[in-house]
């Protein structure tokens, strides 16, 4: 990419990075607290997995951790990671597959039990909390199954390009 | 021992739901992130509105400040009717509180099936009370007064700060803001219990405006006062102010109730609220206040203070002059934000008032305090020469002015410190900073670091400090490491679903319980997701009405990013450009999606961006008129203005107090009025003939009548005929011609 345009795209994201960065940025010298980082990446538009946001964790947090991440030091690696367009979103049709495979029998619905299972014994776990919140709008009470292909599609926000334009 | 093959499918398997799963908790996680992310935002919009719409307040209370510095009365009427706007509110004298409002004369009907009460005030009385008001009765304004007349008696005797001991009943139970939601404060009763000899309650103040039921909680909470006079402790808010009632409509729904007495209902209310206590210690341990304090707060002062001398908070002082008895005003402290309003000529024989550089944004609060405090400096300075007085106590005015006295015959002010005392303790807020600095977002008060709570505690001996003052998620919050409890009782306060109440239970250990609680079936039943994009569509509705009321500013801005006159910007632009007229310190980048529908590769065409948010605001033909915005982004401005005009709350004022109203307004905030075509409009507008305004519906037959000027304007501007009759076309002139 030409520099020049490289330098006014650079400018926009830093913005972008900023103002997501400073919405958690609750005492205004800033500084986010390190737990809020995963939801500060994911709300630019990244879907990392915990795995990979535990990586970029390490490049921004500071050498004795303190709990705190400076926006100093979180910009340039989150500069990079939005060129990069790293942590690509996940297709509606992937998504639909994933659940797919879950549901052995094609059946169209996973059982409560069977997704719970899934949910918190494979992959990056979830915790009981996270299982909990996502029964509560996955979960179809009648049946006690989620309705993957209807869950999936009130679920996908129409979700404008989060990239700077 | 399986067979290989099925070995292996069942591994491949394995694998394969490993991967899906990391697969849909990675999506779930980023859904969840983004929520978040919008739950914030919400949050944040609705908090700058808000602290905006204070900031409002600071601006009207220029605007007097400003009337009385720069409008020289030309006329003893015009004299007058400047004095009035700052002596209404006057408290009465005992006996002539008692006559003005007086009850005994008023008859209750037969038909009358509402709750009677009689004196002294009974257990029954209360459940009759709760049981009228849950069918949506409304009690006589015979027995309102008769109850505030009593409350006002039991208010007087009581010290400025209640203590109260978790030795008598088992527990007690604080509450905080109500703002007129009645249903929370069933509900807090339903799941607590209502006060009694074994229940003791403390209310932390602002139990009025905004919500719709402010004088049925009042009739609620003042019954349980006198009928548990040692369990039920009452302290005041910031909104226990004649003032700011003015700004919020409680007012106005007392009029609508009951036109006839609410005057005097009205008059009895300022003069109870200036009674209410200021603080509650509990167990000497636990300092229960409404806003926070200061590193100025001092208890022993604030005992000893005549509580009962600060009907407002928020007004406007006089000053005798020896020499020429002309009523002087004070400048407030706390300058306005933006600098578009200062600085006009009016009178030659005046200095020229300084004018304000351009305010930095309101998030960086250091550099805001700054500019505040140079602003300040600036116009003290220009006030002193105005007037030629020289102070014989060093007063530093670093706040809003002093509160009138009560009490006509003695001096007419009150010592600064004093004022500020109460001022602290109702406006304050916890900031995570160390220091104090003035609260300038809110117009009173300071914002407090731990450190500020840290030496109070220390000073008086206390355990922790419970407040109100803010809107919290969950209720209630904790900040300074423990030592500050913010606790919030009105449910849904933005909007359905927006957060929760609470209401905090201490024994004698001191130990906080807390009890959540949301008003609203309907929140119950609503997912996270729901339950979130509710209350944003109402704060982003919210956000779009303010845009739109600040369209020509826009154009403005919007235009200094498109030298070419391409009617295009870029996004990034079009969010700096927001941002610097509405200084609204929110994450436009964050909100964009949600405010521009449709981008044309990365630009936007501003023009019709804005066109399509004035179609939202009025459901009519597109109409552009930059009076209707000033209107429209100045109309609680307006009608707190007019409501005080309105000096004998009839609802009704004369067409001389209109016009004469217009005109300072408009000479104020820098609209091009002539006297003319103000008189062209109102009169082509129908008034009864007796030359009275309601002014409700002038508000709005004005709003209305602009719009049609402004259509008919455009459609026949190059044929002006005959047949518009005289008054109408003199009214077009006008509109034309301001319109340019």
């Amino acid at each position: 990419m030409p520099s020049f345009l490289q330098n006014g795209v650079v400018a926009k994201i830093e913005k972008k990075i900023t103002e997501a960065f400073k919405v958690f940025d609750h005492e205004g010298n800033e500084t986010v607290d390190v737990r809020e980082i995963g939801s500060i990446v994911r709300s630019l538009g990244c879907f990392p997995t915990e795995a990979e946001l535990h990586e970029l964790l390490a490049k921004v947090e500071e050498e004795e951790p303190t709990g705190y991440v400076h926006l100093e030091k979180f910009l340039p690696v989150m500069i990079k990671v939005l060129l990069d367009r790293s942590y690509r979103p996940i297709p509606e049709d992937v998504l639909l597959h994933a659940f797919e495979a879950l549901d052995e029998n094609k059946s169209g619905y996973i059982t409560k039990e069977d997704l719970v299972k899934h949910m918190t014994e494979e992959g990056e776990p979830f915790t009981e909390e996270e299982m909990e919140k996502m029964l509560s709008s996955a979960l179809n009470p009648e049946t006690n199954a989620v309705h993957y292909r209807d869950y999936i599609s009130m679920m996908i926000v129409d979700e404008t390009d989060d990239l700077p334009q | 021992e399986m067979p290989s093959s099925k070995r292996h499918r069942l591994f491949w398997f394995c694998s394969l739901a490993f991967k899906a799963a990391v697969l849909i908790q990675r999506w779930y996680r980023r859904y969840v992130a983004r929520l978040e992310m919008r739950r914030r935002c919400t949050w944040t919009i609705f908090q700058s509105i808000e602290y905006a719409c204070e900031q409002d307040q600071i601006k009207l209370h220029n605007f007097f400040s400003y009337l009385m510095d720069n409008f020289t009365p030309s006329s003893s009427k015009e004299r007058d009717f400047i004095s009035r706007m700052f002596i209404s509110g006057e408290s009465f004298k005992e006996a002539e509180l008692e006559k003005y409002c007086d009850y005994e004369s008023l008859e209750v009907p037969d038909s009358y099936t509402g709750p009677r009460l009689s004196f002294p005030l009974l257990p029954d009385h209360a459940t009759a009370l709760l049981e009228a008001f849950k069918q949506k009765q409304q009690l006589h304004a015979r027995y309102v007064l008769n109850l505030l007349h009593e409350t006002r008696k039991h208010l007087k005797q009581l010290p400025n700060i209640s203590h109260v001991s978790t030795c008598y009943s088992e527990e007690v139970t604080v509450c905080g803001d109500l703002h007129g939601q009645l249903d929370d404060l069933f509900l807090i009763f339903y799941k607590n219990g209502l006060p009694s000899p074994s229940k003791s309650y403390v209310f932390n103040g602002d139990f009025v405006d905004r919500g719709k039921q402010s004088l049925e909680i009042l009739i609620i909470l003042f019954t349980f006062l006198l009928i548990y006079p040692k369990e039920v402790h009452l302290n005041r808010g910031n909104h226990e102010d004649h003032m700011v009632n003015l700004r919020y409509g409680f007012l106005v729904g007392l009029m609508t109730m009951s036109r006839l007495h609410g005057k005097k209902i009205l008059k009895m209310i300022q003069n109870v609220f200036c009674w209410l206590p200021l603080a509650t210690l509990i167990d000497q341990k636990v300092l229960v206040i409404h806003g926070g304090v200061s590193d100025t707060t001092d208890l022993d002062m604030l005992e000893k203070i005549q509580r009962n001398k600060f009907i407002s908070v928020l007004r406007g002082k006089k000053r005798k002059e020896s020499n020429r008895n002309v009523e002087i005003k004070e400048i407030n402290g706390e300058s306005q934000a933006e600098p578009d309003s200062a600085g006009n000529e009016i009178t030659s024989s005046l200095p020229s008032q300084p004018r304000p550089t351009q305010a930095p944004s309101m998030t960086n609060r250091v550099e805001f305090s700054r500019w505040v405090r140079q602003t300040v400096q600036e116009q003290i300075e220009w006030c002193r020469k105005l007037v030629d007085i020289s102070d014989s106590e060093e007063e530093e005015l670093t706040c809003s002015s002093l509160v009138s006295l009560t009490d006509l015959d003695g001096p007419c002010w009150t010592r600064q410190e004093e004022w500020k005392q109460v001022s602290d303790i109702l406006w304050s807020d916890p900031m995570p900073q160390e220091g104090c600095r003035e609260n300038t977002v809110r117009g009173g008060g300071c914002y407090f670091g731990p450190d500020v709570t840290g030496k109070i505690l220390e000073k008086y001996n206390l355990q922790f400090l419970i407040r109100s003052h803010e809107c919290k998620q969950e209720g209630y919050e904790f900040c300074h490491n423990r030592k500050v409890l913010t606790i919030f009782s009105a449910s849904n306060y933005y909007e359905i679903g927006s957060n929760r109440g609470a209401y905090v239970k201490l024994g004698p250990d001191l130990v906080p319980h807390f009890v959540q609680y949301q008003a609203n079936k309907t929140a119950h039943t609503l997912t996270m997701t729901q339950r979130i994009s509710r209350v944003e569509e109402s704060a982003f509705r919210a956000l779009r009405e303010k845009l739109f009321a600040h369209t020509s500013a826009l154009i403005s801005a919007f235009k200094l990013y498109d030298k070419d006159n391409t009617g295009k910007i870029t996004l990034s632009n079009w969010a700096t450009a927001v941002e610097s007229v509405l200084h609204l310190g929110l994450p436009w980048r964050m909100l964009r999606p949600q405010l521009v529908r449709s981008t044309a590769d990365g630009m936007l065409e501003y023009k019709s961006w804005l066109d399509d948010l004035a179609m939202e605001q009025r459901s009519q033909e597109h109409i552009q008129s930059s009076l209707l915005e000033v209107i429209y982004r100045n109309r609680s401005n307006l009608e707190t203005i007019f409501r005080i005009i309105d000096r004998d709350h009839s609802g009704l004022i004369s067409f001389e107090e209109f016009h004469q109203t217009w005109k300072l307004f408009s000479s104020h905030m820098n609209i091009e009025l002539t006297d003319d075509g103000i008189n062209d409009l109102v009169r082509s507008i129908d008034f009864n003939k007796d030359g009275n305004i309601d002014f409700n519906e002038f508000l709005e037959a004005f709003r209305h009548h602009i719009q049609c000027l402004v259509c008919k304007a455009r459609r026949t501007a190059s044929n002006l005929t005959a047949e518009h009759n005289h008054s109408s076309r003199g009214a077009m002139a006008f509109v034309i011609n301001f319109l340019g």
